[in-house]
């Protein structure tokens, strides 16, 4: 369906990441967000808060994280798309509820402007080094779509789609921005709201009597309903069966944790968004996401120029991660170079997904700035000889 | 004619001993049977007794007892006895 | 001779039952399912519409209340029932949210979200069945624990200070503030009823036997035992002044209802402010479901 014209600031705006995933949730049809200030990402939920009341919808700033997290489900089960914003410190706290989103398919975005890390680290410099916490973070076997902007204009776009997501698959969404698109101002198209599709909420049409809230027909997303509508229906983070009550046996762990698992999974080739460009033909291929990517692009560039021949696959979905896509590659290019802002993250997800049968060049980063594409570019040069 | 009668849900009882100690007219106490799961429910020692107002129900922490006033429990539909005596 | 009749439905608590998952998981003589009873009574007596009734619960013995009410219920994470029902009343304001926890999940893990939505006055219901202890983990001490009770993590005496959980809350702004025990059965069901009556923070603190370690690690008898106890060591004390209601190992328990004042609860007071700033731009949050969260699909 389209979107609520109410939410949609249609225009040519100049504004930077932060503001445009703002823009993003609220055409998206989210109406309402629960948060706790930390930079690099308040501006999200600032901006949010000064739009939403003229929208129907509402903000809270929570007393801490651990709130914000768990707020915002509340209110998804009261009705609304809901959303949260942090960084590092913020995101840590949070995982417990992540964890609960994923259990009780709470349909819900995250949104982690990355900074400088571990611990309170840089506050105001970039870094991607939450990359595995977004998909490991929690405890117990899970899966999550996790998706990286590299631009204040993807971060109106992909936030659009990190609320479709998480809608039609009942998940968490992680929103992996960083500091440097969070924090950029560029030239952000917003349409009319007629030209923006969003994904409505999965409610049941089933009568009172017949609603299971974890049953599933067919596909395995189960049909939600909200508090308030009758339904009387029991949602609990523990192990539970297809009417929602705790069910504590291996059997149901099996049946539930595995469907879960599997309803992203079995879908992972609609989910995993990439771009790629000059990959027939490629000896090196450079794998890339969020800011990196655009310094990357001047690696790239200057490569070709010499005539190397570099394949480029930017990743727009991290998670699930697109073990296809590498493994294809693999057996056709000598090696893939991934630069990232962070010591070597998903570069292990590549090296793994290429089993053995093309070489990976990490180009690694403490964080606090973006690469020099020179570093890049060496490694490519290095690759393009093995 | 007692103004009230206990219903006992045998199943669910724990044996606390709430109903027995706070019935203001000492109407149950507890019975020598057991159910299922080895506790001994409470039986009517005293119908007659019986006001109907439902104590005995409020304090018990497994729902698994009831006071009903006469009139209604004329009303209710046709008597069983399941579970019975065990 | 048994007198046992199945004819559950004249049973008044029965509709607010989840029958097919009884019977429930709480010992002989634990009080949380008496809390129930009275929690039903006042939910017959103040006729709330169960159908706009959301209840939310954090971990513990207590926690378990979300799965045994046939109401819309979430059995949600420890310590933060209080956020997530903000989050449901924030997005459903028509919603009347009861959020029903124990001592340690609320005043402890969660004892940041208690102060702070009692200090914002958010429409919620609070019962905090307050059993001394963390009982479903077997024992352990909590905020409310007495000096001198001995707790699996106390095995020589506790020593710490317990919350004064009325005086806290009221502190921190709650508008409604009673306490009373397991044995109070009727109160408690008032009490209840009242705080539905009103708009604002209320918080209804219920003392509860937890004979299975509480009471047997303090050689304090079984739940009838402190059923008894509770009648004989209750002072009722209407308007006592929160800061006099302590508990202590053996003390009097100050029973009744603390605080009963009229302040504008968060809604209110959000609606005012933005309709002061935006005039005719404000639009409230409806709580009715949009047309786009309905599916379309199929």
């Amino acid at each position: 369906m389209k979107a609520d014209p109410r939410g949609v600031l249609t225009g040519t705006h100049f504004i930077d990441g932060d503001h445009a995933c703002c823009e993003g949730a609220l055409a998206a049809g989210a109406r309402f967000a629960a948060g706790y200030p930390i930079t690099p990402s308040t501006e999200v939920v600032e901006r949010f808060a000064s739009r939403v009341p003229t929208v129907g919808g509402s903000f809270i700033q929570m007393e801490d994280e651990l709130a914000a997290s768990i707020a915002l489900q509340g209110g998804v089960w009261g009705g609304a798309k809901a959303f949260t914003v942090t960084s590092g410190p913020g995101f840590s706290l949070m995982m417990e509820h992540i964890g609960y989103a994923v259990m009780t398919e709470t349909p819900c975005v995250f949104v982690d402007v990355q900074r400088g890390g571990p611990s309170t680290g840089l506050p105001t410099l970039p870094a991607q080094a939450d990359m595995m916490q977004a998909r490991w973070g929690s405890h117990g076997d899970y899966e999550i779509i996790a998706l990286c902007p590299n631009s204040p204009q993807e971060c109106f776009d992909l936030t659009i789609q990190a609320f479709n997501f998480s809608e039609e698959f009942r998940v968490p969404v992680m929103f992996m921005m960083d500091e440097v698109v969070g924090h950029m101002t560029e030239k952000v198209v917003i349409p009319p709201a007629d030209q923006i599709e969003v994904v409505p909420r999965k409610h049941t049409h089933k009568s009172i009597g017949d609603y299971l809230p974890y049953a599933t027909n067919g596909d395995m997303v189960p049909e939600m309903a909200h508090a308030g509508e009758g339904f009387r229906f029991h949602v609990t983070g523990l192990t539970h069966d297809e009417r929602g009550y705790p069910n504590m046996t291996p059997a149901t762990q099996d049946k539930l944790v595995k469907r879960l698992q599997n309803k992203i999974r079995s879908a992972a080739d609609r989910i995993c968004l990439f771009e790629e460009d000059g990959l027939d033909q490629a000896d090196v291929v450079v794998v890339s996401y969020g800011i990196t990517s655009r310094v990357a692009q001047r690696a790239i560039d200057v490569a070709r120029d010499r005539g190397l021949r570099v394949g480029k696959l930017r990743l727009i979905t991290a998670w699930p991660f697109p073990d296809k896509k590498i493994a294809e590659l693999a057996a056709s290019v000598k090696a893939f170079v991934v630069p990232e802002l962070n010591l070597g993250q998903m570069v292990r997800e590549v090296e793994r997904a290429a089993g053995g049968k093309a070489r990976t060049f990490a180009v690694p980063h403490a964080g606090g700035g973006v690469h020099n594409p020179e570093e890049i570019l060496n490694a490519i040069v290095e690759a393009s000889r093995c | 004619m007692a103004k009230g009668r206990v219903s006992i849900v045998v199943e669910r009882c724990k044996a606390c001993g709430f109903c027995v100690e706070f019935c203001p007219t000492h109407v149950l106490a507890l019975s020598s049977a057991f159910n299922s799961k080895g506790y001994h429910p409470p039986h009517v020692v005293h119908p007659e007794k019986c006001s109907g107002c439902d104590l005995c129900g409020m304090y018990c922490p497994d729902f698994a007892i009831y006071g009903t006033k006469a009139a209604e429990a004329r009303k209710a539909a046709a008597e069983k006895t399941v579970g019975g005596e065990k | 001779m048994l007198n046992v009749l199945q004819d559950e439905t004249l049973n008044p608590v029965e509709p607010f039952l989840r029958t097919d998952r009884m019977p429930h998981i709480w010992c002989p003589g634990c009080g949380i399912g008496t809390t129930v009873n009275s929690f039903a009574r006042a939910l017959i007596e103040s006729r709330v519409d169960l159908d706009s009734l959301a209840l939310v619960s954090g971990i513990g013995c207590t926690g378990r209340v979300a799965g045994y009410v046939k109401l819309d219920s979430f059995h949600t994470t420890h310590g933060r029932a209080i956020p997530f029902a903000t989050g449901l009343k924030m997005a459903n304001p028509k919603l009347n949210v009861v959020v029903y926890s124990g001592d340690g999940d609320l005043s402890a893990i969660g004892g940041n979200h208690l102060i702070h939505a009692a200090r914002r006055n958010m429409d919620l219901k609070v019962i905090c069945v307050n059993n001394l202890i963390y009982a479903m983990t077997g024992g352990q001490t909590a905020p409310t624990t007495p000096g001198h009770a001995t707790t699996s993590t106390n095995p020589y005496g506790t020593f710490e200070p317990a919350f004064n959980l009325p005086a806290l809350v009221d502190a921190a702004g709650a508008v409604y503030v009673a306490r009373w025990t397991t044995f109070h059965v009727r109160q408690l069901a008032r009490s209840i009823s009242e705080a539905f009556a009103k708009k604002g923070f209320s918080f209804i603190e219920v003392i509860s036997p937890c004979p299975t370690l509480y009471q047997r690690r303090n050689k304090m008898g079984d739940g009838l035992d402190t059923m008894k106890y509770y009648k004989e060591k209750s002072k009722l004390k209407n308007g006592a002044p929160t800061g006099e209601v302590g508990l202590t190992l053996d003390g009097e328990i100050a029973v009744g209802k603390f605080v009963d004042r009229d302040r504008p609860d968060y809604q209110t007071m959000m609606r005012a402010q933005y309709v002061e700033a935006l005039g005719e731009r404000y639009i409230e949050v409806s709580g009715e479901a949009e047309p786009e969260m309905e599916c379309t699909c199929g």
